[in-house]
């Protein structure tokens, strides 16, 4: 009834192969933005920083690993150390260079972690599935020695660890301790729709295309005249670009301070079950997926003891914290028995019913 | 699947998410317990979460909390992760905790440049930056009693002792088991200044953390390189792992030095091969003394600790009793400099600065010798207190030494270099801006 492409006509090529082709779609994603920055100003400070800041960090790093694993089917595990990469590179840029603005730093780290994960990405021109994700390992674990080893690395702290200095955009301070929640927040919202929506115009497009078949049958593509070279070396470099982008935004924007042991392979493992959940090759997944891993066992921790205590169960925070695996663990079981593709199709036929509500004939 | 149900499903959830916490009473003071009773480090998390909340727990069911101001505790886990830790300090801050204590030197990090923004202080007792021991610099941020150079100095002058003489350790081979992350490193630069000093040998054998309880290989080097001593610096699952080793490969457990983060259950692992294993400590083992004693009536006995009674005593278990004990003077020196009895964060920052745990004081607490005295004030956020050798007798461990003073001529320069570095790196480190109280 709402939701009705009748009477919506396209007149020309430019409007039918538009992302969002049905005006519904557009107003709604206008509304979801709209809504999140709105959030900005109503949200509370734990919210924003516990909540949504992580959660848009790890859709970022869910949709560099989709557009490798979903898009152009390769496997890696190297997605922590990738975001690690991106980290350090920005942590150096912004100590030797304090006088350019942390944001320019942000966004051109993702150029060195690009250029790491396209070295990596070589041996998957040989080597496919299982194999690569071994390669892809390799990659983590020497990227994390270099990480405790190079001293060079963190301004030979003797902490070892990241710190972030202070730095402002515009006068105020949205890196370091006495940048607000709010600030941080809205600028990891800014960075993070921008990137959304270079990718969306990236796997819609001429690259997204060659991505697809390369992941469909590498052979047919290279017969149709798709370089694989060129191609999964491409999908790795922008797949690390955006890994270290958001390595870059969890250090600096969210926990303001890390040690190497954050980008470990634990890390690379959490990206990867996102992406899974969400649905390989769909960018509205990654989001999904970050929410159910990320901020689903949140909730938990706040639902359950509030469910519990009216009957008078008081449990500790351990039994919470062992609850809240065993939930997650069989929700996502029950997701991927349920709708093996990931709950980005579930959002589809979700809306392929809507098109249709309420006569479904 | 079916839809219908999906979306009911969706929101009955969030009708549930959206039940509001319960609200804090006023006159309660908050004090959040940052725990991890689960992951790979819960073996030695349990023990130290147990102490930490029985201790508190003993003081709001015996006198009714800390001046009669009844104690909020409350657990966070976060499993020694980094990110739940975070999480968990999120979640605290606007209950106004007036202490955290992350237990994790990876939680704590992040915590520090914002303690001083969000006026909560935080205590990482003998763990954390070891720089943070300078208050003038981290006025937010205590790490006593003593801080790892400290200890490695303290190890060091007693095996110098024992040759006869600090001398004496000329042409000795020092062998140096840590964790391969920023906590084992730490120590090493000192470690290497002493041996070009005193000219001994030190050998490294890194563990890496996710090798921690397969040590064969560092062992096997151990085994080649045959040194005199051992010193290690390990925490979790390494310690038991090490110590197990150790007894394999026969290296003589008589020249096995630790840090103190090693429990009854590590040394437990050896067998009784693992007698001779000596560790840094400073505080007693045992459940003798009158506040464990109360804790036992109070807390264990009437079910409300998760701590099995036999437990309550061993080491780390008093560990998180020492931890609890700093927590609760802090509170209690915040109310007698203010003459206010439900203290902030603020508050509490002032009366950590001025503890004064003499033997009076521990007597009045029911706690007479369980360890040495501490004062802190404006500039000394740590102490830098003595600590005490310990052996494993196969069943227990027993105090060998009397307290060894750190070598605090050595440690000092490492401690100023490295605050000075840090906030030099982290330019606009805000100075300190609040004042110091007269020491009473």
């Amino acid at each position: 009834m709402l939701y009705r492409e009748a009477g919506q006509f396209k007149t020309s090529y430019v409007a039918d192969s538009a992302i969002f082709p049905l005006r519904q779609d557009r107003i709604g994603i206008g509304l979801i933005i709209l809504a999140a920055y709105a959030l900005a100003f109503i949200g509370n400070s734990f919210l924003l920083q516990a909540v949504m800041i992580p959660f848009l960090v790890f859709s970022l790093a869910s949709i560099g690993l989709n557009i490798l694993t979903g898009y152009t089917g390769l496997l890696s595990l190297g997605t922590g150390a990738f975001m690690g990469v991106g980290a350090y590179a920005c942590y150096k840029l912004m100590t030797a260079f304090p006088e350019v603005n942390v944001i320019v730093w942000i966004f051109v780290s993702g150029f060195f972690s690009a250029a790491i994960g396209a070295l990596f990405g070589l041996p998957s021109l040989r080597i496919k599935g299982f194999y690569l994700a071994v390669a892809t390992l390799a990659a983590q674990f020497f990227l994390q020695w270099c990480f405790i080893r190079i001293p060079w690395l963190v301004n030979y702290n003797v902490s070892g660890a990241l710190d972030a200095p202070l730095r402002t955009l515009f006068g105020i301070p949205i890196v370091g301790a006495t940048a607000t929640p709010q600030t941080r927040y809205l600028v990891v919202l800014t960075i993070v729709i921008l990137l959304t929506w270079l990718a969306s115009n990236l796997v819609h497009g001429r690259i997204g295309r060659m991505w697809i078949a390369i992941r469909d049958m590498d052979l047919a593509a290279e017969l149709m005249g798709i370089r694989p070279l060129q191609t999964k070396l491409l999908a790795f470099a922008v797949s690390s670009y955006y890994c270290g982008v958001a390595g870059a935004l969890l250090v600096f924007l969210w926990y303001g301070g890390a040690e190497y042991d954050v980008f470990n392979i634990n890390q690379s493992f959490f990206i990867l079950f996102m992406v899974i959940i969400g649905g390989l090759g769909s960018l509205i997944g990654s989001f999904f997926g970050a929410a159910l891993i990320f901020i689903l066992p949140i909730v938990l921790g706040i639902v359950l003891p509030a469910i519990l205590s009216p009957f008078g169960i008081s449990v500790g925070a351990d039994v919470i914290e062992h609850l809240r695996f065993m939930i997650v663990g069989a929700l996502i079981i029950f997701f991927l028995i349920v709708e093996p593709h990931g709950l980005a199709r579930l959002w589809q036929i979700g809306k392929q019913k809507l098109l249709v509500w309420p006569f479904p004939y | 699947m079916s839809f219908r149900k999906f979306g009911l499903g969706l929101a009955v959830a969030t009708l549930l998410a959206g039940t509001a916490l319960p609200a804090l009473a006023q006159d309660s003071v908050y004090v959040p317990l940052f725990t991890y009773r689960t992951g790979p480090f819960a073996g030695s998390g349990t023990p130290i979460a147990d102490g930490m909340h029985d201790y508190l727990r003993m003081l709001n069911e015996r006198d009714g909390g800390i001046g009669g101001v009844k104690l909020v505790l409350e657990e966070c886990e976060t499993g020694y992760d980094t990110k739940k830790g975070v999480e968990c300090y999120e979640s605290v801050k606007g209950k106004n905790p007036v202490i955290v204590n992350p237990w994790s030197t990876g939680i704590t990090l992040p915590l520090i440049p914002r303690a001083s923004v969000d006026k909560i202080p935080i205590l990482s007792m003998a763990y954390g930056l070891s720089a943070s021991a300078r208050g003038d610099i981290f006025p937010w941020v205590f790490n006593p009693p003593a801080t790892y150079w400290d200890g490695m100095s303290m190890i060091v002058k007693y095996i110098g002792e024992k040759e006869g003489g600090l001398e004496k350790l000329k042409g000795k081979k020092i062998g140096f088991l840590h964790l391969d992350a920023a906590f084992g490193k730490e120590p090493i630069p000192l470690l290497q200044e002493m041996a070009k000093d005193i000219g001994f040998e030190v050998a490294l054998y890194p563990v890496a953390a996710q090798d921690m309880q397969n040590q064969s290989s560092q062992w096997l080097s151990v085994r080649r390189d045959r040194p005199d001593y051992m010193i290690m610096w390990g925490w979790g699952s390494m310690n038991g792992a090490a110590v197990k080793e150790a007894v394999r490969s026969g290296y003589p457990m008589d020249k096995f030095y630790s840090i103190w983060w090693p429990g009854e259950d590590d040394a437990r692992a050896g067998g009784a091969g693992a007698k001779g294993f000596k560790m840094l400590n400073w505080h007693a083992v045992g459940a003798n003394f009158p506040a464990i004693q109360d804790i036992q009536k109070h807390v264990v006995d009437k079910g409300l600790s998760k701590a099995p009674k036999d437990k309550v005593g061993e080491l780390l278990y008093n560990r998180g009793i020492y931890n609890s004990l700093l927590i609760a003077e802090g509170i209690a020196t915040a109310q007698k400099i203010t003459g206010k009895k439900v203290v902030t964060g603020e508050d509490v920052r002032r009366g950590m600065e001025n503890i004064k745990l003499d033997p009076a004081r521990l007597k009045a607490l029911g706690l007479e010798g369980f360890t040495d005295q501490l004062v802190l004030s404006c500039s000394d956020h740590n102490g830098h207190r003595a600590a005490f050798m310990q052996e494993w007798d196969g069943t227990k461990w027993v105090k060998i030494s009397n307290p060894i003073e750190p070598m605090t001529d050595r440690v000092r320069g490492q401690l100023e270099a490295a605050a000075k570095d840090y906030a030099e790196k982290n330019a606009g480190w805000p100075k300190r801006t609040e004042a110091c109280d007269k020491a009473s």
